[in-house]
């Protein structure tokens, strides 16, 4: 039924969406980035790309920094662009979407006014995507309550604010659980939402959030190891959506070790590969990775006086490559059906990938760190 | 006379001899003791000199691996620069100075103290928090290495200055203070026996003196002697003459 009046309302933006997505670029166009020698090599292989001239105004030693902020900043153009001619419910959709770099920008505020910073320095760092009005208003704030009702009951992550309500006082553990406490009820949002849109949308934004769920669930399990975060306090933090729900959060909250994440991930096939540590399974995770083989090892062999152990960083390093390779094996999913909202948040989500990898590969050539500059990973 | 070189202004005495020979024995002295320190001085320097060499080697690898592991970072969670500056409350990788001594050189050594912080630990904890935290780990290290440099690069200056200064000294020593003693010694030694010789001489010449004036006197001993001997003579060829005989007209009786 929807695909009836789909066209009506989102036609347009969906061609545009899938003609911005043929602009991401292609393997022969990362191999031959990965060819330059200098950042200016690289600037004139990218201006015949869709990035185009955006680089041309930039005085010479280019920092990949700037790379980034303006490859950001055509994004950004981009999806603004998009929300403005959207309609309902693509309008929400694509808010939604902005919610999370909204999450970010309210964390690193209140991160910078506990450590009465200037704001304009801050506002300056917001990520432009979760820039909203009532933003400079957050420095007031001196505790999450005041915070509340003064700035963020007009935002639309009020609702989320509520589940953190309880934290007192401001100080960085606290900070840290806030931004994760947020994110969790904005994903369980978000689902819902797609939930309500149904249809294809639903059936592959499901996927993808569940993932997302899944990453961070992982994710904030092996991070909280060897820190003051409580059990109690993890299993917070866990969205409760995702395919680990519930019976993989509950083993999660429990693990002490990776092997015991690794246990609890085991029933999930395509999560049991991620923690396939063997040399095979590697290899055909990330076949581009060849090259890196060497410098890594040598890195190992450097840092092996670390009581830290080389191997195990190693290994959940590839980790959080693995999760990338799914993340953007999900995201070109939603190209291959029509009548879907899930594309713009696709979109999205292989474009900032695209960013990361640029940078990546930036970095490489102004580091000189040939051995590494294959680690990425390409899109199509 | 041995004036040629330079020498300390003294009077050539045999006390002055005495004190000079003692200086010059003190000075050579010196200056084995300082050749020696600064052989040991040298030897260390060059011990530091391949250390630096190597030091410098590893920290460019160091800091190579650091970047690319905070490029790493960037990868995986985006720009948490801010968050990481705002949340590091107290110090976890603390330098200490402790004092070295190298053959009477005092060297600062730098040592690392590092403390287990807890500081942003949980950053990144939804996403990337082990590069993070793989991050700080080779960031440390890269730091222990450019600590270990500076320690280095420190006790290198020191010990050039102190070799420089060492050398400046034995140098000085070899070439002017012991001529110098030696001249002197020499001039007095010479002037001693000029002084010998002159002595000599005039005891010499006291001596013809005195035996002209002995000769002189003997001579005219002599000489006296023979007249006396002439006038007893006389007197005993002329026979005794009465003293009466004589008419003294100082006695008026």
């Amino acid at each position: 039924m929807e695909a009836l009046f789909y066209n009506v309302n989102t036609g347009f933006l969906e061609g545009i969406v899938r003609g911005y997505k043929a602009g991401l670029l292609t393997q022969g166009q990362y191999s031959n980035l990965t060819q330059c020698d200098t950042i200016e090599d690289f600037r004139t292989q990218l201006s015949s790309t869709d990035y185009g001239n955006f680089l041309a105004n930039e005085s010479l030693p280019i920092a990949t920094s700037t790379i980034a902020e303006r490859a950001t900043q055509l994004l950004v153009d981009q999806f603004n662009y998009l929300k403005s001619n959207a309609v309902e419910p693509l309008n929400k959709f694509l808010e939604y979407v902005s919610y999370s770099y909204m999450i970010d920008n309210v964390i690193l505020l209140i991160t910078g006014t506990v450590h009465e910073r200037d704001t304009h320095e801050l506002l300056e760092r917001c990520h432009p995507l979760g820039v909203f009005e009532t933003l400079p208003a957050l420095c007031v704030a001196t505790n999450v309550e005041e915070l509340y009702h003064t700035a963020l009951v007009e935002t639309p992550l009020a609702p989320y604010f509520r589940e953190c309500l309880s934290a007192n006082d401001l100080d960085d553990l606290n900070i840290e659980i806030i931004r994760n406490t947020l994110y969790k009820a904005y994903l369980e949002d978000f689902y819902s939402l797609c939930q309500e849109i149904g249809g294809p949308t639903f059936e592959i934004m499901s996927k993808v959030l569940s993932f997302e769920a899944d990453r961070r669930t992982i994710n904030i399990t092996i991070n909280s190891f060897g820190t003051d975060l409580t059990k109690e306090q993890r299993a917070k933090l866990f969205p409760t959506i995702g395919r680990l729900y519930p019976d993989g959060n509950n083993s999660l909250a429990r693990a002490d070790d990776v092997e015991q994440v690794r246990l609890a991930c085991d029933y999930i096939p395509e999560y049991r590969s991620f923690f396939d540590t063997s040399s095979a399974a590697a290899a055909a995770q990330n076949s581009n990775r060849a090259g890196g083989g060497g410098g890594t090892e040598s890195t190992s062999n450097l840092l092996g006086e670390f009581s830290f152990g080389g191997e195990q960083a190693q290994s959940i390093g590839e980790l959080e490559d693995r999760f990338f390779v799914q993340e953007v094996h999900l995201n070109k999913q939603a190209f291959l059906q029509q009548f879907n909202y899930a594309v713009f948040y696709s979109y999205l989500r292989l474009k900032e990938q695209e960013i990361r990898t640029l940078t990546w590969i930036a970095e490489c050539i102004a580091q000189n760190a040939r051995d590494r500059i294959q680690d990425f990973i390409t899109i199509f | 006379m041995s004036g040629t070189g330079a020498r300390e202004n003294i009077f050539p005495t045999r006390m002055a001899l005495t004190n000079t020979k003692l200086r010059l024995k003190g000075a050579q002295t010196g200056h084995s003791l300082l050749a020696k320190k600064r052989d040991a001085l040298t030897t260390r320097f060059r011990a530091i000199l391949r250390k630096v060499d190597e030091a410098k080697r590893k920290m460019g690898r160091v800091m190579q691996l650091a970047s690319i592991s905070l490029a790493e970072v960037t990868y995986a969670t985006g720009d948490i620069s801010y968050l990481v500056q705002e949340q590091a409350k107290s110090a976890s990788f603390k330098v200490k100075a402790k004092q070295e001594n190298v053959s009477g050189v005092v060297l600062p050594a730098f040592e690392v103290d590092r403390v287990p912080g807890s500081d942003f630990n949980l950053t990144g904890l939804g996403r990337g928090g082990q590069q993070v935290l793989r991050s700080k780990e080779v960031y440390a290290k890269a730091v222990e290495t450019l600590v270990e440099l500076a320690s280095l690069q420190t006790a290198f200056t020191i010990l050039d200055e102190v070799i420089r200064a060492t050398n400046r000294r034995v140098n000085a020593i070899e070439h002017v203070v012991i001529p110098r003693l030696e001249n002197t010694i020499k001039y007095i030694t010479s002037e001693l026996d000029e002084m010998d010789r002159e002595e000599f001489f005039r005891l010499k010449k006291v001596q013809g003196k005195k035996k002209r004036d002995a000769d002189a006197a003997e001579a005219a001993r002599r000489a006296a002697a023979e007249a006396d001997s002439d006038v007893e003579n006389i007197e005993i060829g002329g026979g005794g003459g009465d003293l009466l005989d004589s008419k003294d007209e100082d006695v008026i009786f």
